[in-house]
C-alpha cells in the first residue's frame, strides 16, 4: 500500500522545559520518503523533536513546514501524523481492530468511511503487520513485538502524511529488536512514507536510516549519511558517540600536537593554540612497522583470537588501555614495549561542547 | 514460572509438610482471622443487626406506619434530591479537579491538592459553621441576599451546599492517583488519530476511569445520604421542610420515639447496602474486564 511521502522541513525550532532549554535552535530537511534517524543520549532533545514534528509539543520559537506549509500552528488532529509512542500507547480497554479502526472511526460523519470499509481496511492492515487473526485480541493478550505491529497498523490507518516513531525498539528485548529493525526498514520501502524514528541506539539508527541527525542537548551536531557520520564526525561529540574512540588528551602549540611528551603527525586545520583531544577509532592504530612511532605502549595481555592475537595495552602517559589485534607472526610477548602509530586520527578543542557526554559514550 | 514449582521436594510429599520460610504460623493465623471476625461482628454487624431488630420490635404494622407520617416522607424526598443534587455535582467537580491535576502541571498544584483534602480534615460543625457566617443574615453575602429575596440558611440550598463541600474529596481522590498512573499517552495517541477532545474524553479517558469514578460516585452518594454534622447547623430542623433522614432520626429519637428512629434509620442502612450491593454486582459483572486490566484495581 504505497502512500505518499511529504517533506518535513523545520526551521529554527526552540522549545524550553522552565529553565530547561530542550531545543535549541534546530533546522533540518527531510525530503520525501526519506528514512531519518534522530540520535542522541537522553535529554538531547530527540523526544521533544518529534514531538514538535507531530504537533504534540507547540515550540516556544521556529516553524514546522509540511511540503511547503508551515504547520506550525496545525493541531495534532489536523497534521495526519502516524505516529507510534514508546510503549506503545495502545488503547486498553479496546480490541485489536478496534484500536487499528480507531482513527477512521473519529472522523467526522462525512468523511468517515463507511463500517464495511473500515473493517475491510482493519483486516488489510492486519495482513500488512502479519497479525491475522488476532484482531479480536486485547492488547494485554499481546507480545511486545505484536503491540509494536498493531500501533503502527493503528498510525497506518489514518493514512498519514509522515510516520514518526518515539523509540520503536526501546522496550523490547535484542533478538526481537533485531527482527523488526529489518521489518521497519521493509514497511518504509512498501509504504513510502516519510519516515522519522528516535533511538538512543547508534547501532539502530547506522542500520537504518538513511540519513542521521546527531542531536545532543537540545542542539543538532551533525546530520549526516551513516559513512558521513563514521568517516567525516564534525564534532569531538559525534565521533564518541558513533561508534568507539579513544580520546587522548593533547596540548596544540603553533600547530604542533603534543601528547605526554612525544609529538603526534596530525594536521590541526588550523585549531588554536591550548588543550585540545585526539580521536582515534580503535582500528585506526596499529603496532608501528618502521620508524614512524608516535605513541609507545606496554602489552598487558594477549588473548588468541581466530584471527591473529589481541593485545590489551597500555600507552604511556594515558590512564586506558586498548586492544589492538595483529597477526600472530607479529605479535609481541607479555610485558614489551611496542610503538604505535596511528592511520588515521582527528583532532578538537578540549571544551568542544557536550565533552562531558564523551565519558559516558565510551 | 521456574521448573522448582513443578517439581515438589522430599518432604512436600509426607502428610505433615515443614511449614515455608515464608507462611506464618498456623496460631497465628488463626489469632489473626478471630480477631478480624469479632470486630467486625462487634461493631459492623451488631449495630446494623440491632437497628433492623429496635425498628420491627413492635412488628411491621407499626414499623410500615412510620411511612405514613409527612415529615418522615418528606425527610426521605429531601435527602433523595440533596444527593440527587449533590452527587452529580461533585462528580464534574471531582472530575474537572482529578483532570486538572493529573495530566497538567501548573504552579499552586500541590495546594490545590491540599484544599481537596480540606473537607475530609475539617470537622463538619465547622464546616456548616462558615456556610452560616458566609451565607447567614449576618454574613458576608446575607444582606445581598437578603435583597434578592433568597435563602440560603436554614433552607435546601444550604443544605445542598454543606453536602457538596462535605463530600467532595471523594470523587477527586478516587481519581487522581488512577490519572495519574495512567498519564495522558493514550489521550496523545488518540489526538494523533485525528479525534477531538470531546471524543478522546468519552472513548480513552472515560473507559479508562469508569471503575474509579464509579467507586467515588457510590462512595460519595453514600456520605452524602448520611451526612450529620454539617448539615445539621445549616438545615435549622425545620420538621417537613429542612430536616434529612439523618436529623429526622436523631429529632425522633430524642422524642423517644425509638421504632420511629429505628425505622428511619432502617431506610438509611438500607440505602446503604443497596450502594454496597450495586458495587459488588457490578465487579462481580465485569470481573474479567477488572481482571483484563491487571489486576491492578485497589
Amino acid at each position: 500500500m504505497p502512500q505518499q511521502g511529504f517533506s518535513i522541513r523545520i526551521d529554527g525550532v526552540e522549545q524550553d522545559f522552565g529553565d530547561f532549554p530542550a531545543l535549541r535552535d534546530v533546522s533540518l530537511d527531510i525530503q520525501p520518503g526519506e528514512l531519518v534517524a534522530l540520535l542522541g543520549p537522553s535529554g538531547s532533545g530527540k523526544t521533544t523533536l518529534l514531538r514538535v514534528i507531530a504537533g504534540l509539543n507547540a515550540p516556544d520559537r521556529g516553524s514546522v513546514y509540511f511540503d511547503g506549509e508551515d504547520a506550525t500552528n496545525l493541531a495534532v488532529q489536523d497534521r495526519r501524523v502516524g505516529f507510534v509512542f514508546q510503549n506503545y500507547a495502545l488503547f486498553k480497554h479496546m480490541t485489536v481492530a478496534d484500536n487499528i479502526a480507531y482513527g477512521l472511526r473519529v472522523r467526522p460523519r462525512r468523511q468517515r468511511p463507511s463500517s464495511a470499509d473500515i473493517t475491510a481496511r482493519v483486516e488489510e492492515l492486519l495482513r500488512f503487520v502479519q497479525l491475522e487473526g488476532l484482531g479480536k485480541r486485547f492488547p494485554a493478550q499481546l507480545s511486545g513485538g505484536q503491540r509494536q505491529r498493531v500501533a503502527l497498523a493503528r498510525a497506518l490507518a489514518i493514512e498519514p502524511r509522515v510516520l514518526l516513531l518515539d523509540e520503536p525498539f526501546g522496550a523490547l528485548d535484542a533478538r526481537v529488536r533485531k527482527d523488526l529493525r529489518r521489518w521497519l526498514r521493509e514497511v518504509h520501502k512498501e509504504t513510502g512514507l516519510t519516515t522519522v524514528f528516535v533511538t538512543h541506539d547508534q547501532d539502530e539508527a547506522m542500520e537504518l536510516a538513511d540519513r542521521v541527525v546527531v542531536l545532543n542537548q537540545g542542539r543538532v551536531e551533525q546530520i549526516g549519511t551513516p559513512a558521513e557520520l563514521y568517516d567525516k564526525p564534525a564534532s569531538s561529540f559525534v565521533i564518541s558517540f558513533v561508534g568507539e574512540a579513544v580520546a587522548l588528551p593533547v596540548t596544540v602549540t603553533d600547530g604542533h600536537v603534543n601528547f605526554a611528551g612525544r609529538e603526534l603527525h596530525i594536521d590541526t586545520h588550523g585549531l588554536r593554540s591550548g588543550p585540545a583531544r585526539v580521536f582515534f577509532r580503535p582500528a585506526d592504530i596499529a603496532v608501528a612497522t618502521g620508524g614512524d612511532a608516535e605513541l609507545e605502549g606496554r602489552v598487558e595481555s594477549l588473548r588468541r583470537t581466530p584471527a591473529g592475537v589481541r593485545a590489551t595495552i597500555a600507552i604511556d602517559g594515558f590512564d586506558q588501555t586498548l586492544e589492538i589485534e595483529s597477526p600472530v607472526e607479529t605479535a609481541a610477548t607479555l610485558g614489551d614495549k611496542v610503538p604505535l602509530s596511528l592511520t588515521k586520527a582527528r583532532i578538537f578543542p578540549a571544551e568542544a561542547n557536550g565533552f562531558d557526554h564523551i565519558a559516558d559514550g565510551i | 514460572m521456574s521448573d522448582a514449582v513443578f517439581t515438589s521436594p522430599p518432604a512436600a510429599r509426607s502428610r505433615r509438610r515443614p511449614r515455608a520460610v515464608t507462611e506464618d504460623a498456623p496460631s497465628a493465623r488463626y489469632a489473626l482471622i478471630a480477631i478480624a471476625v469479632i470486630f467486625l461482628l462487634l461493631f459492623l454487624f451488631a449495630p446494623l443487626a440491632i437497628v433492623f431488630s429496635e425498628a420491627f420490635a413492635k412488628g411491621v404494622a407499626t414499623f410500615a406506619e412510620v411511612f405514613h407520617e409527612p415529615d418522615a416522607i418528606a425527610a426521605i424526598k429531601l435527602t433523595l434530591a440533596v444527593a440527587a443534587i449533590s452527587v452529580p455535582a461533585n462528580l464534574l467537580f471531582g472530575l474537572a479537579a482529578a483532570w486538572a491535576i493529573a495530566k497538567f502541571s501548573f504552579p499552586g498544584k500541590s495546594l490545590l491538592i491540599t484544599l481537596i483534602d480540606l473537607p475530609f480534615s475539617v470537622s463538619p460543625v465547622v464546616a456548616g459553621l462558615v456556610f452560616v457566617l458566609v451565607f447567614g443574615a449576618q454574613g458576608v453575602f446575607g444582606s445581598w441576599i437578603k435583597a434578592h429575596h433568597l435563602q440560603v440558611i436554614f433552607a435546601i440550598p444550604g443544605i445542598v451546599l454543606a453536602t457538596i463541600f462535605v463530600t467532595f474529596p471523594f470523587v477527586a481522590r478516587e481519581l487522581i492517583p488512577l490519572m495519574q498512573e495512567q498519564g495522558t499517552v493514550e489521550e496523545e495517541a488518540a489526538l494523533t488519530l485525528g479525534a477531538s477532545g470531546l471524543q478522546t474524553f468519552w472513548t480513552v479517558t472515560l473507559p479508562n476511569i469508569k471503575w474509579g469514578l464509579l467507586y467515588g460516585v457510590l462512595l460519595c452518594n453514600a456520605r452524602a445520604m448520611g451526612e450529620f454534622g454539617a448539615v445539621s447547623v445549616v438545615s435549622g430542623h425545620i420538621r417537613g421542610l429542612t430536616n434529612t433522614i439523618p436529623l429526622q432520626v436523631e429529632i425522633l429519637y430524642n422524642e423517644y420515639n425509638s421504632v420511629a428512629a429505628f425505622a428511619l434509620a432502617v431506610v438509611l442502612a438500607g440505602l446503604a447496602l443497596v450502594t454496597l450491593g450495586i458495587k459488588t454486582f457490578l465487579e462481580w459483572r465485569h470481573a474479567d474486564q477488572l481482571a483484563a486490566r491487571g489486576g491492578r484495581r485497589h
